[in-house]
């Protein structure tokens, strides 16, 4: 169905150099004598979400974006961002992916079993889908050349092993392309990651769950209360408010998660936080 | 790359990689452009800044679309060629302009270039701007790769001088994002011709604009008729089985999906060449049309009686891309349905974020304390949507939020107090007659200014309130406080959002007082014009009690550590990307974050 153009796609984090990374393959892919197209989105703000790019190269390119299931390599710069596009690879395709995590303060927000809502590293996932893996950690190999800065070249190298360009085209691509004055850097750091293998991930046990069953309970003594308002400004769930005549209210009970800083800074002794009732056993007594 | 003026005597690279903007700029350098205006906006923005730097012509950014087109209009009067470049929604502003110059016509060509975003990468809406052609009158190009970006800008200012008419020419993120190989010719010298009174033409008093009116409806059948053998429009493949007209973005997916069929491209999609497209449906058997958003193709088709299928296999709704167009083809039973591809595993969400040490979190963390109502407006700050910040209940349009906030607290349907937030450069935008209004009907509202000293959300462009152009010259600033005190609001205060306890007092005393305050916030954006970067903060461990109060910031740089305290995770601060700007120091109740030792910083 496709006009025989090959496919490639990079993966990361807002800030990580992604568009930088493909400006420097579709370099290299022109300079070895191909039709090009690299395709990239970027928008919103300028750091901290998916950024994705396509590149396709062949005799003469139709489509920018790569089919689903159809592209040669995928190379990610961080370890949920590879999970994310797997399903872009072909069968028998490269994974090529740092094993460093970028964790968004969105996967932190379980407030009763305090699990990060982040993909373990660990390689059964590709291999299930026929798909070579080749993790690396990128940052140590560019760290050991004396730059980790030099990091996304470390990919570039091992993505090079996975194409048939000539290394003459992108070192060409590299030198003219990363900022002045790092090329030397760059080049090293490219060379060690087409020799790179890939890192075993020992197999890393579930984090263990360190939550409560349900929220504290949140006892509020109106008589002392003289509404000075300092609780409902310091809870960090949002569950205290004074009302519009003035009086302290319990607005999110369900929220509390037991820090007791209302506790703690009421000057008048006026709340005390106890610990959730599960099924009539108070938790830490060996409820589980 | 960009795009300098070449030095003499040497020679053009024969084929660049240059991105659809990019394409754009250098067809409209070649074109001899001498004014180029426009309003930074995603995915536009980057057509004007890879020409800033050329001495040759006078290239800027206008305080919103509707300028931007005034004086493109204007330039193109005075008889310079001009380049007006705005996003989908910027057309909804420049649109009182845009209808009416259709009627003037142009001195010499003037050329819109207006950038769509279907699937709404980064737009409130994907709104199919190929309509406005239509409603105009005026002819709409719709390139669809990097190389006709190029070809295409050129021969829409050759279209415009030869109808007498503002040419749109329309992108989508897809087009302007997107790197292909580009042949680069030399730039025309084209000197301005000077401005020729004709005030029949140029005056539209309801008695000259009737005489316009024919004008406009002659033009476009002339251009119809042109449109018939112009080069814009191909054919491509040979097995006429199934025949697919289509433009744009949507031709590549076409080719990729069925590379023997028949293909007519149209470069131009208003007016349409109705008899060679009569002439096509008629050599082929079953005839489709692939277009993305709106059926505006295939209802044209339609409506002229020529039968075809289109929205009935391919979504009306945002982008098409090789699997989409795959897939309506194999529903059409015009190819076999594509192998099934597993979806991926399981991943973390990752939207965009407010930045580490953003000036924008600090207000929106008052905000949210405060139970306000907030009617919020586009920028970066309207991420504080999303939780943990949640403080935001409405975003349209650029500058909306003033005027929405007068209305929520006129229809006294909320006890809470209504609070407006809005960037420098949106204000400038669109906000300024938002507080007019409040001034004038002495809304009881608050309105923040968030002034980063940039246009943020975009990439860091200057804007009439940074003192620079965005050529890099001084100019005046516009001076916000004075601005606000000049249009009525007497309670105008200025606070550091970095230092949390003066915010929080300088909104809750502005929410105070009866009638419209404003409150400007003024540290600049971390990211532009300069990155910013202080010695970085760490938690020491021991002192945290996992209470989660500077998650309440969502901070990109604070997340969960494996350590816990009382069963709850405690937090662990990424020195790499920390700018330091204290707002978690300022939170914490144990105090158990401080800089990093003097020592160490050295090494970050």
């Amino acid at each position: 169905m496709s006009d025989r153009s090959k496919g490639l796609l990079l993966a990361g984090v807002g800030g990580q150099g992604v568009i930088l990374a493909s400006m420097i393959v579709a370099d290299a892919l022109v300079r070895a004598g191909n039709d090009v197209k690299q395709s990239e989105v970027h928008g919103m703000a300028q750091r901290g979400g998916s950024v994705v790019s396509h590149i396709r190269w062949g005799p003469r390119v139709s489509s920018p974006l790569a089919p689903k299931g159809s592209a040669e390599v995928l190379a990610a710069f961080e370890w949920a961002e590879g999970l994310r596009w797997i399903d872009y690879v072909r069968p028998g395709g490269a994974v090529v992916v740092d094993v460093r995590t970028i964790i968004p303060p969105g996967a932190c927000v379980d407030r009763r079993g305090w699990a990060t809502a982040y993909p373990r590293i660990d390689d059964g996932p590709i291999a299930d889908r026929r798909l070579q893996p080749r993790l690396l950690n990128a940052a140590a190999i560019a760290s050991g050349l004396g730059n980790v800065r030099a990091a996304n070249s470390v990919i570039l190298g091992s993505v090079a092993g996975f194409l048939d360009i000539d290394d003459q085209y992108w070192e060409a691509a590299i030198s003219s392309l990363v900022p002045k004055g790092t090329a030397e850097i760059n080049l090293a750091a490219f060379r060690a990651g087409k020799e790179a293998g890939t890192v075993v991930i020992p197999a890393q046990p579930a984090p263990e769950a360190t939550g409560v069953a349900g929220p504290h309970v949140i006892e509020v003594k109106h008589d002392w209360c003289k509404a000075c308002d300092i609780c409902s400004r310091v809870c960090p769930e949002y569950c205290l408010a004074l009302t519009l005549d003035g009086k302290l209210a319990v607005v999110d009970p369900d929220a509390c998660t037991g820090c007791r800083l209302c506790e703690i800074l009421c000057p008048d002794f006026a709340i005390r936080i106890h610990p959730p009732v599960v099924a009539g056993v108070a938790a830490g007594e060996g409820a589980s | 790359m960009s795009l300098i003026v070449e030095e003499p005597g040497t020679r053009l690279p024969e084929r660049t990689l240059l991105s659809g903007n990019e394409a754009i700029a250098r067809g409209a350098v070649e074109a001899g452009v001498r004014v180029a205006a426009g309003y930074p906006g995603t995915p536009s923005t980057e057509i004007l800044e890879s020409i800033r730097h050329r001495g040759d012509m006078d290239v800027r950014w206008s305080p919103n679309e509707k300028v931007a087109l005034d004086v493109g209009l204007g330039a193109s009067l005075g008889g310079a060629r001009a380049l007006v470049t705005m996003k989908h929604v910027g057309l909804n502003v420049a649109a009182d302009t845009f209808m009416t110059a259709a009627y003037t016509g142009v001195g010499a060509g003037l050329v819109l270039v207006v950038a769509d975003d279907p699937g709404m990468h980064s737009s409130q809406n994907e709104q199919d701007s190929r309509h406005y052609a239509r409603f105009a009158g005026v002819p709409l190009l719709e390139p669809a790769n990097s190389s006709e970006c190029l070809e295409f800008t050129r021969l829409a200012f050759e279209i415009s001088e030869r109808f007498d008419v503002p040419v749109l020419l329309r992108s989508t993120t897809r087009i302007s994002h997107n790197r292909g190989l580009v042949a680069l010719g030399e730039r025309e010298d084209r000197p301005a011709t000077g401005f020729v009174r004709n005030p029949s033409k140029y005056v539209m008093i309801p008695g000259y604009a009737r005489g316009r009116r024919p004008v406009l409806l002659q033009r476009l059948e002339e251009m119809a008729r042109w449109a018939e053998d112009c080069d814009l429009t191909a054919e491509f493949g040979e097995d006429t089985a199934v025949g697919v007209i289509t433009s744009g973005i949507s031709f590549n997916y076409v080719r990729e999906v069925l590379p023997e069929a028949r293909v007519l491209k149209l470069g131009m999609v208003h007016p349409l060449p109705m008899d060679r497209i009569r002439e096509f449906a008629g050599s082929v058997g079953r005839l489709f049309v692939v277009e993305e958003l709106d059926p505006f193709l295939e209802d044209a088709i339609l409506a002229a009686g020529i039968a075809v299928e289109g929205k009935r296999w391919f979504s009306q709704i945002g982008e098409l891309g090789p699997d989409a167009v795959a897939a309506g083809f194999a529903a059409a039973g015009v190819v076999e349905a594509p192998e099934p591809v597993a979806a991926p595993p399981a991943t973390v969400k990752r939207p965009p974020l407010l930045c580490p040490g953003c000036p924008h979190t600090a207000p929106f963390v008052a905000l949210k304390r405060l139970g306000a109502v907030v009617s919020g407006d586009i920028g970066c700050y309207t991420l504080a949507a999303l939780e943990p910040l949640a403080a935001m209940d409405t975003c349209l349009a650029m500058g909306s939020s003033i005027g929405m906030a007068v209305g929520l607290a006129a229809s006294g349907g909320t006890e809470a107090p209504v609070v407006a937030t809005i960037g420098d450069s949106t204000f400038v935008h669109g906000g300024i007659p938002g507080l007019v209004e409040a001034v004038y009907s002495n809304a009881n509202v608050t309105v923040i200014i968030l002034d980063n000293g940039t246009t943020a959300m975009t990439g860091g462009q200057e804007h009439p309130g940074t003192g620079k152009t965005l050529q890099g010259k001084e100019a005046k600033a516009v001076d916000l406080v004075a601005l606000c005190k000049a249009v009525g609001v007497e309670d105008v205060r200025v606070v550091d959002p970095y230092d949390i306890a003066a915010t929080n007092a300088a909104i809750n005393a502005a929410i105070g007082n009866q009638g419209p305050s404003v409150v400007i916030t003024n540290r600049p954006c971390v990211e532009a014009p300069v990155k910013v970067k202080d010695r970085p903060y760490l938690v020491d461990a021991a002192a945290c009690t996992a209470c989660q109060a500077c998650m309440a910031l969502g901070c990109p740089s604070i997340v969960w550590s494996d350590e816990t305290f009382d069963g709850r995770r405690k937090v662990v601060i990424d020195t790499v990307t920390c700018t330091g700007c204290t707002l978690c120091a300022q939170l914490c109740p144990p105090r158990a974050i401080a800089p990093i030792p003097r020592k160490e910083a050295a090494g970050v």
